[in-house]
């Protein structure tokens, strides 16, 4: 048997099921392995280790009288982005150092109500701006497979947390590949739903139009059974879309008979490392072998556009929803001045950090008077564009797989200071979110001891199809169950 | 396209956002490199296209407007910077 940290869901699930183990012990031995590495990785901004605990012993009650869900008792770490009621959800700002939510997001009433074991939170880029981790207020977090390199981001701390064992799953967030990107740096499985498929109730706003929670975990199966239970229609947000949810875990089908995928030449070309690219096409390889019918010359055009629209858009939207940190009701709040305007002025100048700043300063000057139509609009009617795109590829493929990200893990301060360098890096997943589509980051292989992930795009609405691939794929590969040197 | 000084102090104006000097100048730089990264979208004709504000079909969602406890005012308070009584304590807005 594993040692208990390195359990998956189900593998965890079965031990509880038949009481071979408990949700104190298992635990237990997971706040033991975070004691020992988070020394060296810093994903966690709160552990609460007293609540832990607490959670564990209802689990195990629950349990013992016979109630048991797939997630019962099994421990998670949440991206600090969540609302927790009565713990400090900081997005990793200095602005929300202190705030502590008066409620739960959707998302944590429901893995309450599953009676999870909710660990802590885990760090990110500030506000979930950025790609990777540096742009935390507080420290940055380190990827387990070289320790000078950056775990990717936003969510690099629940990356990190799954991939070094200090969490059986965690959630994360998603606006331009927030889960995937760092899911690939760190060697583990990262799916961002369909737009509308999880309610976005409690999550901190960045980009509203583009945001999404979706599962972090050790294989595919596991990501069927954690979207299984935050998946669903919610009426406290608006957009979250009143369709069925599917049982995820009926999709995991060993293989890939008569599925069309299409691999578009343009994530291919321009900046991508060459090691990237041969991990990719032999992944590719094997998910003919396992027999999907794979056309190499699909293309998408306008993805070269998409960047460009997602960098005028997702500032746009952080503009409007970061307005509200005037120091008044909650966060930081500058005090020395006597004047109002000065005092919201400081506020945010001592509040927000580089990145913040420059997104809601992009996105006030996109929105402004005599630019609003030659920026925003414009952004707007090439979104359409691009969605168009999409629906037009997915007449033809049941899937599209692309590499999650041009290159591998690369070192903390490489691109702190070139934002447009930084931007690069998520020029794989961005045009997903701008279309809304699903899509999963897999563990595909690596570059001298660096993960290289690569990423299944779905038809809206469709995860079922991506997790099959997914799952399929790692049926056939063992990439995901190699452990960081750590 | 080069933003000027003034154009970036007018931005944070806008956002009521205080910038240092040295962001002053830093962001002139980023931010004038990024709307040139904008350019491209030219290339595109869109005049006669719709534009799209988010990827799902749903349009003027309702809910039942019904009654329900409020969040304890305990709890919203604490996080308040200041305050007075059950108020938050603001700056005069006219002086």
């Amino acid at each position: 048997m594993n040692d208990l940290h390195q359990l998956t869901i189900s593998q965890a699930h079965q031990l509880l099921k038949e009481k071979r183990t408990s949700s104190v012990e298992l635990t237990k031995a997971i706040l033991a392995r975070l004691a020992k590495v988070e020394d060296k990785v810093h994903a966690c901004i709160t552990i609460t280790e007293a609540a832990a605990l607490e959670q564990a012993k209802e689990a195990d009650k629950s349990i013992s009288s016979g109630k048991i869900k797939p997630l019962t008792g099994i421990p998670a770490l949440i991206k600090d982005v969540m609302c927790t009621n009565g713990i400090k959800t900081t997005c990793s700002s200095k602005i929300l150092e202190n705030f502590v939510p008066p409620y739960d997001a959707t998302v944590i009433e429901k893995l309450k109500a599953a009676k999870v074991v909710i660990l802590g939170k885990t760090n990110m880029d500030e506000f979930a701006m950025g790609s990777s981790t540096e742009n935390s207020a507080f420290f940055p977090t380190r990827n387990p497979w070289d320790l000078d390199r950056v775990p990717g981001g936003s969510s690099g701390g629940s990356a990190v947390a799954v991939a070094t064992d200090e969490a059986i799953y965690a959630l994360g967030s998603d606006t331009g590949g927030s889960i995937r990107q760092p899911a690939g740096f760190c060697s583990v499985v990262g799916l961002k739903p369909t737009y509308g498929r999880v309610s976005r109730f409690g999550l901190v706003a960045f980009a509203s139009s583009l945001d999404q929670i979706g599962p972090i975990t050790k294989n595919a199966a596991d990501c069927a059974l954690v979207l299984n239970v935050i998946a669903g229609h919610d009426p406290r947000d608006s957009t979250s879309a009143p369709y069925p949810v599917p049982d995820f875990t009926k999709s995991l089908i060993p293989d890939l008979k008569n599925l069309r995928l299409g691999i578009p030449k343009e994530y291919f070309v321009e900046g991508i490392q060459k090691e990237v690219r041969a991990s990719i096409e032999t992944a590719i390889n094997k998910l003919e072998e396992l027999g999907a019918k794979v056309d190499r010359d699909a293309s998408l055009p306008l993805t070269k556009y998409a960047l460009a629209v997602y960098y005028i858009l997702a500032p746009s939207e952080a503009s409007a929803n970061l307005a509200r940190y005037d120091g008044v009701k909650y966060g930081f709040s500058y005090q020395d001045t006597n004047n109002m305007w000065e005092a919201m002025e400081k506020t945010k100048q001592f509040g927000f950090g580089a990145e913040v700043k420059r997104r809601i300063m992009l996105g006030t000057y996109a929105l402004s008077a005599g630019y609003y139509d030659a920026y925003y609009l414009k952004a707007q009617k090439v979104r359409t564009l691009i969605r168009r795109e999409f629906d037009q590829a997915f007449e033809k493929y049941d899937a599209l797989v692309t590499p999650t990200s041009p290159t591998v893990p690369f070192k903390l301060g490489e691109k702190v200071d070139d934002p447009v360098q930084m931007y690069l890096s998520d020029v794989c997943t961005l045009p997903i979110n701008i279309a809304g589509l699903p899509a999963i980051s897999v563990p595909a292989g690596f570059a001298d001891g660096l993960p290289i992930g690569m990423q299944i795009i779905g038809k809206p609405f469709d995860e079922e199809t991506i997790l099959r691939i997914a799952f399929a794929y790692e049926q056939a590969t063992d990439w995901h169950k190699r452990k960081p040197p750590i | 396209m080069k933003l000027s000084r003034e154009e970036v102090q007018h931005i944070a104006l806008l956002a009521r956002l205080g910038l240092s000097e040295t962001e002053i100048e830093k962001f002139r730089i980023q931010l004038s490199d990024i709307l040139e990264q904008f350019e491209i979208l030219k290339q595109l004709e869109t005049t006669n296209l719709p534009p799209t504000a988010q990827s799902i079909v749903l349009q003027n969602v309702l809910r039942p407007d019904e009654a329900k406890p409020s969040y304890p005012v305990k709890d919203i308070m604490d996080n308040a910077p200041q305050q007075e009584g059950n108020c938050f304590k603001t700056r005069a807005v006219l002086e």
